[in-house]
């Protein structure tokens, strides 16, 4: 899913640099932004047998989120999400371009910008894996510098709210996967930092245990005003997190804007599925196309534009041809919202 | 330093938690120990009762406490950030506002210090009440023993540490660690004490540091060595301790452009 490129193209020589993006709502960076990229890129060099390629993971991406926002970071495996991440919290070095995390230079400032930022990743854990939960939170208290009392007091409410109370005794490695990720998240959190990355929180995780984790988040950024970045490929956690959402494709930005507009840009259609009292030949309706019937012709799935007619209008042109018994309306899944940004940039692209 | 404290702290703590696995390894000590034990001790007896100023007592003092060194230096094993850099949990570690070579270290010395405990002090039993060893009869030894143990401990896991960071690099070093156990396992003196060594030998062996993670506090401890010769030691420990911590400051800073975080 990744491009590459030969290894004779060193950094930033090849490829011509985009001028910065501004984001889709014409927001400019100001004094509360808490993260400002400008056409940052990251290479990777892949041993292949003999040959040494250069993979670009993250390549040219400018945009900024401001101090209180609620940002979706997604896109396919592979495309670069978790090494932005990793650009911001100061772990990865870039290839070129810059990168200010709460307006600090993150590598330069690691130590400084640690204590202000709280950043899980799912697939790795930030706890002592032998020691019982409330032994890590003590740790990373001293870490942080935290004094006895806003210790105790943030442990505390991190307990109630994430309802830990019943496994703070437990070893890590004895948690379950539910309970493990409420203590990541409860970890990140505790020296309250301005930024939460969370790095596909919610991955593995069932039904209930993903509401949960939600709701407190929802919570937290009510109470704390936190700033979140989540990269996910859970689409429940971005509409239920996020009011901002950046894809990105090929290590590039292929969007930047809200979740509705993201189904607006791609023209996500809206489904009619009618239940007909008798068989029917396929429906010929104004402004909406006939996907497919099932039974006969008893059931017909009718796709529309809500940006050019509406349910009811093709409803109504339908009952004016038949009976209609029951119908549904199904909503673009998110999936396939993201999968056609995909492909345009793709086709685009090549 | 409270939060270096703290995380040493966490690493004995966690050791702990493998008790099983130290009873294990006293079990494998001791019956190298008893071998060790048998060639050294005949060495001694060929040698008239004395070989390079050893005699039968301090000769198995220098066995059973070389033996019981062994769960809380590491010369054989990769370093816990050598694991890190290849599973790529050391991103985790660049998230923590603390330097990510102590922090290493002071783990690993953390869960060192305990290893004292279920298999240091029953390795030093076994000596005692085995084959008779000699322990010094005077509390100075031990004070100084203690500190230079301690030298040897936070010596070896830091040198533990600057190997890792090849890893930055090289991502899979288990090769080197092959070449590392050899050369630590001859030079720090736990074969045969590294003043039975041939004169060329004991001159590299001195210009390298691994005699301090191991021969010096064993010396010290074990009244071989006293007063300001002990001292001596010490200090020389301490000055290895210095430049490996540099080194590994400097690799690490090097090493993290080139950081990759395996794994996603």
């Amino acid at each position: 899913m990744s491009r590459t490129t030969p290894e004779t193209a060193g950094p930033g020589t090849a490829r011509p640099r985009a001028t910065a993006r501004v984001p889709a709502d014409g927001r400019t960076p100001s004094s509360d932004t808490i993260v400002e990229v400008r056409g940052l890129s990251r290479d990777f060099r892949v041993r292949d047998g003999l040959k040494v390629r250069r993979l670009t993971a993250v390549d040219d991406m400018s945009w900024s989120i401001a101090a209180g926002e609620a940002v979706g970071y997604i896109g396919a495996n592979g495309a670069g999400k978790s090494t932005t991440i990793k650009m911001l919290a100061g772990i990865l070095v870039p290839t070129a371009g810059e990168v200010l995390t709460c307006g600090l230079r993150p590598v330069k400032d690691r130590k400084k910008l640690a204590r202000r930022i709280g950043v899980v990743f799912g697939q790795r854990s930030q706890l002592w894996w032998d020691l019982p939960v409330r032994e890590s939170f003590g740790i990373l208290a001293a870490i942080h510098s935290l004094s006895r009392a806003q210790e105790r007091t943030r442990t505390d409410e991190l307990v109630e709210t994430l309802d830990m109370g019943d496994y703070l005794g437990t070893p890590v490695r004895q948690l379950s996967l539910g309970q493990r990720m409420r203590a990541e998240v409860a970890a990140a959190l505790l020296h309250r930092p301005e930024l939460l990355v969370l790095d596909e929180p919610t991955i593995g995780l069932d039904v209930l245990s993903k509401q949960r984790l939600r709701e407190f988040l929802v919570r937290e950024r009510a109470e704390h005003g936190t700033t979140l970045l989540l990269t996910t490929h859970d689409m429940g956690d971005v509409e239920r997190l996020c009011d901002r959402i950046l894809v990105v494709d090929h290590g590039r930005l292929a969007y930047d804007g809200s979740l509705d507009g993201l189904g607006r840009t791609v023209g996500a259609e809206r489904v009619l599925i009618v239940d007909l009292a008798e068989p029917r030949a396929e429906l010929a309706v104004p402004d909406a196309r006939h996907l497919r019937s099932e039974g006969g012709g008893l059931r017909q799935h009718l796709a529309f534009d809500p940006a050019t007619t509406t349910a009811a209008r093709v409803l109504a042109a339908v009952s004016e041809q038949a009976d209609v018994l029951d119908l549904t309306i199904a909503e673009p899944a998110i999936e396939d919202v993201v999968r056609r940004i995909y492909e345009r940039a793709t086709t685009s692209s090549s | 330093m409270r939060v270096y404290a703290r995380i040493l702290a966490a690493g004995f703590r966690t050791q702990s938690r493998y008790l099983p696995a130290a009873f294990a390894g006293l079990l494998a000590n001791a019956t190298f120990g008893l071998l060790k034990s048998g060639i050294l001790l005949t060495l001694v007896d060929d040698g008239g009762g004395e070989i390079a100023g050893y005699t039968a007592g301090t000769m198995a003092a220098y066995v059973w406490l070389s033996q019981g060194l062994l769960g809380s230096v590491n010369i054989w094993s990769l370093p816990g950030s050598a694991e890190r850099i290849k599973s790529g949990a050391i991103a985790v570690d660049f998230l923590r506002p603390v330097d990510v070579q102590l922090a290493g270290i002071a783990d690993d010395v953390g869960r060192g210090v305990f290893a004292l405990i279920p298999r240091g002090l029953p390795s030093v039993g076994v000596g005692v009440l085995v084959v008779g060893m000699a322990m010094p009869a005077q509390v100075l030894p031990y004070v100084l023993g203690a500190v230079s143990l301690l030298l040897g401990i936070a010596l070896s896991h830091s040198l533990a540490y600057l190997l890792g960071t090849a890893g930055f690099w090289l991502v899979e070093i288990r090769g080197l660690q092959v070449l590392y156990m050899g050369v630590s396992g001859l030079l720090t003196g736990l074969m045969t004490p590294v003043w039975l060594f041939p004169d060329w030998l004991k001159v590299i062996a001195l210009a390298t540091p691994f005699p301090a993670v191991m021969m010096y506090p064993i010396d010290v401890l074990s009244g071989r060595t006293t007063g300001a010769d002990a001292l001596w030691l010490i200090a020389a420990q301490a000055g290895w301790l210095a430049l490996a911590l540099a080194a590994g400051q400097v690799a690490t800073r090097l090493g993290r452009r080139k950081l990759e975080v395996q794994g996603g």
